[in-house]
């Protein structure tokens, strides 16, 4: 609205005031302690354990990050997170893909009646289903594997949910043509649906892949051996044999190794991962 | 508009009566049924026997007095509830969870709106500035927790560091209860207010431009207009984020889980329910009655707003 306004003493002080201040000041609250974290993960213990404090290291010294691999065995919480968050974003996303084109183009009964079941079961928190799920899941046999991991988040309301919304806006015409041509829905699935549809499969499939990486409370509880924790897991049995006030630079080391292959994804792709996850605020 | 595109069948098929008597299970429609089975029904399976069916079997459990892991149980009806809802427990683990509710969506609300409204000026950087503060939103509660972990440490972190310098002695986060619940809250908001500002921020970019802008040649100032404008027209985006920011924060998990662990006057609902679980005691029992508790609330919120939208939240 102020765009442009002749240049004044005034105006730049209240440009300033008004408009870089607070931007820089809410930057800097999330930016500052993500600095720290990661200064603080080249830190020697003497570094961290003194009274006057030094804001940069003496030096980027890896040595935090080598006690973080050898104490716990952090290869393998990284390998186990990779695993999981792969196989479970790919079948999650290809049956959030199937469901929705299901429910948008194949005539079928019931079909509202399935797609409330879905909006429901998208309201249903699954930290309630924590202890019948273990039960569930230790019953079968899937207690520290990575299956039984993976097993129980498989099914998607959310992926399910935001497809079948954009699939409705796609025009009638694009598939019309390809039903003369003779396609059956498998054809027309992968050869005109889905390729057109590539900025929403990527919102979905990139929030999937964060809260996957992200996921705490069910792969605490349905495991308990190193072998197939997963890397917050993983950061949770560091910081119990760590956290006894010298071990901040090896924790740092660890939480780096956590959130920095987020971030980075997140820089890359924020546009789509900011999309899909305030989906919804602005239909009302 | 562009015609929507339905399932049904082109408009010539459409036209030609058919001929058979039960025109439903013509070849094509028996075909598209079972189409339609063999795509969706693997998910609908699997969101049926892990969201659904726990729902049913927690309400089971909580009728049992039953140690986790023990191959034997006894029905014992409600005594779990009554047994939680006696107890100085229940008291407890309620007004923690509405004191830790309301204070972190009132303060990620409030705070969130403040930044949006820094973000909608018109100066350079704002696309940044947007990206940097939605990023804790996305990253492990678990990496974030143990980071300010560190920076609330009264003995080497940077806060005491710096109450040091003004003089003063750090309070005692970790052990103190109600400072660890003001500690938890702190960080949940610095996470979630990225969400709130985005939100927010979306909610102002789409206010009518042409109401607003009569407004300020009516001569209303910046702050009149935004209380007697934008904050009524923004009742939809505040509500739609009250549902949702209450919502998570009833379920919020890994922080709590990770800044403290024994639960020390953080124990919420949700994580009473996992304390008494898969904590020292293995009550399992007890701990279905606490999730069909918090259901139950998240239920009534979830009804609620399934009833406001009906109808338009504000007056446009």
């Amino acid at each position: 609205m102020s765009t442009h306004r002749p240049l004044s003493r005034a105006n730049i002080v209240q440009t300033i005031a008004g408009g870089y201040v607070p931007l820089i000041l809410a930057t800097l609250v999330v930016f500052l302690p993500l600095l720290w974290m990661i200064l603080s993960s080249f830190k020697q213990p003497g570094e961290i354990i003194t009274m006057d404090l030094k804001i940069l290291p003496e030096s980027v010294n890896l040595e935090n990050y080598n006690i973080a691999m050898t104490t716990v065995p952090f290869a393998q919480f990284f390998l186990n997170s990779t695993i999981v968050t792969l196989v479970g974003a790919t079948i999650k996303v290809l049956l959030a893909i199937l469901t929705a084109y299901a429910l948008v183009f194949v005539r079928f009964p019931f079909k509202n009646a399935i797609f409330v079941l879905i909006l429901v079961a998208l309201m249903v928190p699954p930290q309630v289903s924590i202890l019948p799920n273990y039960i569930l899941i230790a019953g079968m046999g899937g207690k520290n594997t990575l299956w039984g991991i993976i097993l129980p988040g498989l099914g998607t309301a959310f992926g399910t949910f935001l497809l079948r919304q954009h699939f409705m806006t796609l025009p009638a015409s694009i598939l019309e043509s390809a039903e003369i041509d003779g396609a059956g829905h498998w054809r027309r699935l992968w050869r005109i649906v889905v390729p057109v549809s590539v900025p929403s499969i990527a919102t979905v499939a990139l929030v999937t892949v964060v809260s996957e990486w992200n996921d705490y409370i069910w792969p605490l509880i349905i495991t308990d051996r190193p072998e197939t924790m997963t890397l917050p897991v993983g950061l949770t049995l560091l910081q119990n044999s760590e956290g006894n006030g010298s071990g901040w630079g090896i924790l740092m080391a660890g939480a780096v190794l956590v959130i920095v292959p987020i971030l980075v994804v997140f820089a890359a792709l924020q546009r789509y991962i900011v999309a899909g996850l305030t989906q919804g605020s602005v239909t009302g | 508009m562009t015609r929507q595109l339905t399932d049904r069948p082109p408009a010539v098929v459409e036209a030609v009566p058919a001929p058979r008597r039960r025109p439903k299970w013509s070849s094509r429609t028996r075909r598209d049924f079972f189409v339609f089975l063999a795509l969706a029904l693997p998910n609908l399976v699997l969101i049926g026997v892990f969201t659904y069916l726990p729902l049913i079997n927690n309400i089971y459990y909580s009728t049992l007095d039953w140690t986790l892991g023990s191959a034997s149980a006894t029905v014992v009806g409600l005594d779990n509830y009554v047994t939680f809802f006696t107890s100085a427990d229940a008291a407890k683990v309620l007004g923690t969870t509405a004191v830790f509710t309301l204070v972190t969506v009132g303060g990620s609300m409030v705070l969130g709106l403040l930044i949006a409204l820094a973000l909608n000026s018109k100066v350079r950087g704002t696309t940044f500035a947007r990206s940097a503060v939605f990023a804790p939103y996305v990253l492990s509660g678990v990496g974030v927790g143990l980071v300010w972990l560190f920076i609330f440490d009264p003995g080497y972190g940077v806060l005491a560091w710096v109450l040091r310098g003004l003089g003063q002695q750090s309070p005692q986060w970790i052990n103190d209860p109600q400072l660890s619940l003001v500690m938890v809250i702190i960080v949940y908001v610095w996470k979630n207010l990225g969400y709130c500002a985005v939100v927010y921020l979306a909610g102002l970019q789409s206010l009518p431009q042409d109401v607003m802008e009569a407004a300020s040649l009516d001569g209303a100032n910046g702050f009149r207009r935004f209380l007697s404008m934008s904050v009524p027209l923004l009742s939809p985006t505040t509500f739609f984020l009250l549902i949702t920011t209450m919502l998570s924060s009833l379920q919020a998990f890994d922080l709590i889980r990770i800044m403290t662990p024994l639960g020390n006057g953080t124990s919420t609902l949700i994580y009473e329910a996992y304390l008494q679980a898969f904590g020292a005691f293995n009550r399992a029992g007890y701990s279905a009655s606490i999730s069909v508790v918090l259901f139950a609330i998240l239920l009534i919120i979830t009804v609620l707003q399934l009833r406001f939208v009906e109808r338009k939240v504000h007056y446009s």
